[in-house]
């Protein structure tokens, strides 16, 4: 059995703050400190990065929409411990197919303490749309822009730093499959919790008109579902006409979805990693 | 304040906007996304680029895509066929040696005739079979067809596949889990969710069973290679065989476009939904991963279910075979009354009892079927080539090439197994659709192979 544990390098590091134990722990994710979503694009190696921090083996495959169900696995970072949540890839969070709804569900609702966006370093432009997306949600959110050996291979050269700023959110070279920029990433993920790293995430307004409707109706979903994260989102989509969210918001099924997110289907995601299989 | 208060509110708020609001935003989204990705992207050169293209061009023309998809599945079936028959032989040699072995010990130890029997006539034969029919096409078909997912063949498929499967009235992405479905039907069920309408869905979940999953290769294997190629020779005879089972996939997949297109107009009416399709970047496959999820996660798991399926099925067999029903046994009888039935159907009892039994796992179909043939009670060797199978079946029990075909088209066509049946009621969540499932299945298979013995009958074949 190849067991591929993702070996830091440690050369150079030792004296560095990132210099750090990175503990895989597989499924115990029992007893965690932290929850980090993993988002993305279907086939930007969402999984692949899963696999390399926890130590599972999530079935991984070079298709689009490998990963249909969420998987959870566990990881110990500078004594840390953090519940990794594997998301169905997507390109929007706002069709209404099952997989998104899974990824969409869980960013709005499960209120990961930060969100890490996976993206193709060789088609970032198209990746860009789901991270502006995700910021929409949370501020919580680091970009990895993955397989940079391939874009390098390519003849693509990625500015992160010119990225991150205009994104206002950090944005970290890594490869996944080799474990290279593993622990910048892991570091600043731990960073933006703690709040170490302020984000400013990039808000696309629209016309004043609409953030005016906006503004009107985001403070009556909060009155209706207290302690909703994320009101300002769904009000947008309830004035794009969002059929899901109009439904959610009617049934009352909003406010159960964020009790039950919060309580933890621990219970069944576990299932699901140990199953790993798809 | 109640919901209903804040949905017409924001329909007020949205009558209220200009009308090009929605697009506006969609708009300033991308517009902004594109402008950092400039800004942060420089291009070299595109040779790499250029070297996929150009492979693309070529695995995704109309001209030569079909072809070379073609091609790789024979390929794939070729080595699987070829290999798997030397090492089912070798394995079929060693297992069955040691069960005779054992079984001499415990007759030397004067151990009672009935303990001896259903340990080693029932329950360890059930599991030899298994092992030896299944371990070998597996051991070779899944780190091929995880070779072929890992490079990023698998969205090609689909690609040349979109239109027949729009003609049909059913979802692109349905190739693709039509390729899962050749490892598990299960697995393929599941897989469905990638479909995001629920029509084309169900259709994809209601058909994926008309792909021949890893449990029902063996069964297909075995019998082209045993009936069909036995007339070559030996140098044709791996090709033959692989021919006539690429022959029967190709015939599954025609029902599977055949069934879609049947429930698209009736149960399931609907027109097919675009959708986009991402064509990855050929990646070089990771080996030991390849190794890894295709040993282990697929291979070692199939296995391990077949066998605990295995066990108990051996087990019944063996006591059906040695419960005494009037002048003979239980098994006996109950193939005897199913046999009319069987023989309408170009089959005979015991292949329908032996499908009874292995309802839980088809994987044991086969097992199931040879140890019936040899009465498990005087049971003493395990037939591990070619030629004793044939002769078994052909010269011991009246099975003609009409036999092998329609059992071929059985294997093919026939009822999901119970695991899928489950998953396609937990994707569903409805009695209605597992059952439908069966029936179409069911219904299918029974059509058809009626159909085949009768024309064959009428033509004097059989």
């Amino acid at each position: 059995m190849t067991n591929t544990k993702i070996s830091l390098p440690t050369e150079h590091c030792e004296s560095c703050p990132a210099y750090a134990q990175l503990e895989q722990m597989g499924i115990k994710t029992g007893d965690f400190d932290r929850v980090v979503a993993l988002a993305g694009n279907p086939n930007t190696g969402k999984s692949t990065l899963f696999n390399a921090l926890t130590g599972l083996k999530q079935h991984t495959g070079n298709w689009p929409g490998k990963t249909v169900t969420r998987a959870e696995g566990g990881y110990q970072f500078n004594s840390v411990k953090y519940k990794l949540v594997d998301l169905p890839g997507t390109y929007s969070l706002l069709s209404a197919s099952q997989d998104e709804e899974v990824a969409r569900d869980f960013i709005l609702f499960g209120q990961p303490d930060c969100t890490i966006v996976v993206t193709d370093a060789t088609a970032l432009e198209r990746n860009l749309n789901l991270v502006m997306q995700v910021m929409e949600i949370t501020t919580h959110v680091v970009v990895a822009v993955n397989l940079m050996d391939e874009a390098r291979r390519k003849g693509l050269e990625v500015d992160t730093r010119s990225l991150s700023r205009d994104l206002g959110i950090p944005a970290i070279p890594i490869t996944a499959r080799t474990g290279e920029g593993m622990s910048t990433l892991l570091t600043t993920v731990s960073e933006v919790i703690e709040g170490l790293v302020a984000t400013k995430p990039l808000r696309v307004h629209g016309t004043p008109e609409f953030q005016k409707a906006v503004n009107e109706l985001a403070p009556m979903i909060e009155q209706i579902a207290p302690g909703i994260p994320n009101a300002r989102w769904l009000a947008i989509r309830l004035l794009d006409g969002d059929t899901r969210v109009q439904k959610a918001l009617s049934s009352g099924e909003l406010a159960d979805i964020v009790g039950r997110q919060q309580r933890a289907d621990v219970h069944f995601s576990k299932k699901m990693s140990v199953e790993g299989r798809q | 304040m109640n919901p209903n208060d804040i949905l017409a509110k924001a329909e007020t708020l949205r009558n209220n906007l200009s009308s090009g609001f929605r697009d506006e935003i969609v708009k300033s989204l991308y517009a902004e996304a594109e402008t950092i990705a400039q800004r942060a992207v420089k291009t070299a050169n595109e040779k790499r680029y250029d070297f996929d293209q150009k492979i693309d061009r070529l695995v995704t023309s109309p001209l030569t895509g079909l072809p070379i998809m073609l091609l790789l599945l024979a390929i794939i079936i070729w080595l699987t066929v070829s290999g798997a028959n030397v090492a089912s032989d070798a394995i079929a040699t060693v297992l069955f040696g040691f069960g005779e072995w054992a079984r001499a010990l415990f007759v030397g130890w004067n151990v009672p005739w009935w303990i001896t029997g259903f340990i080693w006539d029932g329950v360890y034969l059930g599991l030899a079979w298994v092992v030896s029919v299944m371990l070998p096409p597996m051991m070779i078909f899944f780190p091929a067809f995880t070779f072929l997912e890992d490079l990023g063949y698998l969205p090609r498929v689909a690609f040349n596949m979109d239109w027949m499967f729009k003609k049909a009235g059913a979802h692109g992405k349905q190739s693709l889990t039509m390729a899962m479905g050749f490892g598990c039907n299960a697995a393929g069920v599941v897989a469905t969710r990638v479909i995001d309408s629920p029509r084309e869905r169900l259709i994809a979940i209601l058909t994926n069973n008309f792909v021949p999953c890893n449990g029902r290769f063996p069964t297909l294997i075995m019998l082209a290679t045993v009936f069909v190629a036995a007339g070559f020779s030996p140098a044709l005879t791996s090709i033959i065989a692989s021919g006539t089972v690429v022959g029967i996939v190709l015939i599954g997949v025609a029902f599977t476009f055949l069934m879609s297109w049947i429930l698209s107009r009736t149960v399931l009416k609907g027109e097919a939904s675009a959708f986009t399709l991402e064509l990855p970047p050929y990646r070089r496959p990771n080996v030991s991963r390849i190794l890894y999820t295709s040993i282990i996660d697929r291979t070692i798991f199939v296995l391990w279910r077949a066998m605990q399926t295995a066990a108990p099925a051996g087990a019944i067999i063996w006591i059906l075979a040695n419960v005494p029903f009037g002048t003979s046994n239980l098994a006996a009888a109950i193939a005897g009354w199913l046999n009319p039935f069987g023989i309408l159907l170009g089959l005979d009892g015991i292949i329908l009892l032996a499908y009874i039994i292995a309802i839980p796992a088809n994987e044991i179909v086969v097992p199931t079927m040879m140890m019936m043939y040899m009465g498990a009670g005087m049971m003493v060797d395990g037939p591990s080539s070619s030629a004793a199978i044939f002769d078994l079946l052909v010269n011991g029990n009246g099975w003609t090439m009409l036999t092998a075909v329609n059992l071929m088209l059985f294997a093919l066509l026939h009822n999901p197994c119970a695991t899928t049946i489950m998953t396609i009621y937990k994707e569903t969540k409805s009695y209605k659709w597992a059952t439908l499932s069966v029936v179409i299945t069911l219904g299918t298979a029974f059509l058809v192979t009626f159909l085949t013995a009768s024309v064959a009958r009428l033509l004097g074949w059989a």
